[in-house]
């Protein structure tokens, strides 16, 4: 499988909504990815430049992502975040992609297009 | 401010002077905002050559040459009545033509920019009006230079330069503070005030702990630490204390040492709320995907040493330490 799918691909093939300002997807390639929508074992197990699976759309979300510098997140079942959280992601650089899909189905996706988790 | 918002130029505004990230400087987002920011005044071109509409396409198109340039506004008694392009003197090339006068043969549909606009206006009337240059005006509607598409790239490049060495300049005047500031022991102490219940701030301590260690030089990997301790103790203070509390940072060339107090409630057994998935968070809090009993245990796993001491209705300390290697901080070197 392609080993640098990048962020563009990913969006691409997954048909996610980007929420957030538009950007070069194309130049970020994210190394693995996490799921959970427990926020402290976010903390715990998603690296940088991971993609997190969740289906927690509050405001919250962001500084995690900031604080561990992940590649995007990815939130499903169409929860949606408000546009205060949609704000504050802009303004820390986080990239918040929505999908209708469930996390399941998203992380098995994922997992076939070759993302998978560094050791 | 919905996701497909238009932003208006005051919004943008008030981002100006937000530290930028790492990443700031390749996002088409602060192009974008550049473009906001940026006024006309600040990348036309002001040299001007300017045309008379009596010259001769051929003098014209010696002045272009000599002057290598590829336009210019004609001027009538200091009156801008049209703008010479090579173009203009292309088509009257094609009709043999040179002998004509650039009044002939220039655009007389005169579209201008004002010099207090911002460059996003110019790019809108480019896009709006297919020309490659536009005559710039002030307030009193007198040219004041002129500014084609060259030099908008131009200027946001410029802009661009300025913002990393903004940052880079920040960073520098920081990771030399343990450096210039002599004393026995020099410490940097960020305090800040954490209340009760404040989920819509929650985390905003941790990303500026985050921000400040790395712009002190700090190893990318020790700021992450302290980033996800401090974001751990910052939520405990949110949701479990009665009237919030103060996180304190202390920076040292050798350590780094992270604390919280609060007043209340106390935790009854410390040794419990240490084990992994122990929680007494409140279901409303646990739906947001808080209280899943893994907080001390993040903040045991980032960090060298952890400090907890409660007592029942007086409050809570919970210290945290984190070794700095001695190239860090770019510090004294004894460690």
């Amino acid at each position: 499988m392609d080993k640098h799918m990048n962020l563009q691909q990913i969006i691409d093939r997954l048909n996610l909504t980007v929420l957030t300002d538009p950007r070069n997807f194309g130049e970020i390639q994210p190394e693995g990815g996490y799921t959970s929508d427990l926020l402290s074992c976010v903390m715990a197990g998603a690296k940088n430049n991971y993609l997190w699976i969740t289906l927690q759309a509050h405001l919250n979300i962001v500084a995690i992502a900031a604080l561990l510098d992940v590649a995007a997140i990815i939130i499903t079942e169409n929860a949606k975040p408000d546009p205060a959280t949609i704000a504050k992601a802009n303004e820390q650089g986080v990239i918040l992609l929505s999908t209708s899909k469930q996390t399941y189905e998203i992380d098995g996706k994922l997992w076939e297009m070759g993302i998978h988790i560094q050791e | 401010m919905c996701p497909s918002r238009i932003r208006t130029e005051q919004e943008i505004h008030g981002r100006r002077g937000r530290p930028i990230t790492d990443q700031d400087a390749h996002e088409i987002n602060r192009v974008e905002e550049l473009s906001y920011d940026l006024k006309i005044h600040e990348v036309m071109t002001k040299d001007l050559h300017t045309a008379r509409p009596e010259m001769s396409l051929s003098d014209m198109l010696e002045m272009l040459r000599i002057n290598r340039i590829s336009g210019a506004p004609v001027m009538e008694d200091d009156k801008l009545v049209g703008v010479i392009s090579i173009e203009d003197i292309v088509r009257a090339m094609q009709r043999n033509d040179l002998t004509e006068t650039v009044g002939q043969y220039m655009t007389r549909e005169l579209v201008t920019v004002a010099s207090y606009d911002s460059i996003f206006k110019a790019m809108q009337t480019f896009a709006e009006s297919h020309v490659g240059r536009l005559p710039v005006v002030n307030e009193e509607n007198k040219l004041v230079g002129m500014i084609t598409k060259g030099d908008i790239t131009r200027g946001v490049l410029v802009a661009l330069q300025r913002d990393y060495k903004e940052e880079e300049v920040r960073r520098y005047r920081a990771s030399h503070l343990f450096e210039d500031i002599i004393s026995d022991r020099t410490t940097l102490v960020l305090r800040y005030n954490i209340k009760a219940n404040d989920f819509t701030h929650g985390g905003n301590a941790s990303s500026h702990i985050k921000r400040a260690l790395l712009r002190l030089g700090a190893d990318p990997q020790i700021a992450r630490r302290c980033g996800i301790a401090v974001y751990e103790a910052e939520t405990n203070l949110i949701i479990h204390t009665t009237h919030g509390g103060i996180l304190k940072l202390e920076v040292e060339p050798h350590r780094i040492t992270m604390s919280t107090t609060d007043d209340g409630p106390g935790i009854p057994d410390v040794n419990q709320v240490l084990q992994p998935g122990y929680t007494t968070a409140t279901e409303r809090v646990r739906e947001m995907g808080f209280g899943a009993g893994m907080g001390l245990v993040n903040i045991k796993r980032c960090v060298d040493s952890m400090d907890l001491e409660s007592t029942v209705g007086k409050g809570t300390k919970l210290i945290m330490r984190i070794h700095v290697p001695t190239d860090n901080f770019n510090g004294r070197k004894d460690g």
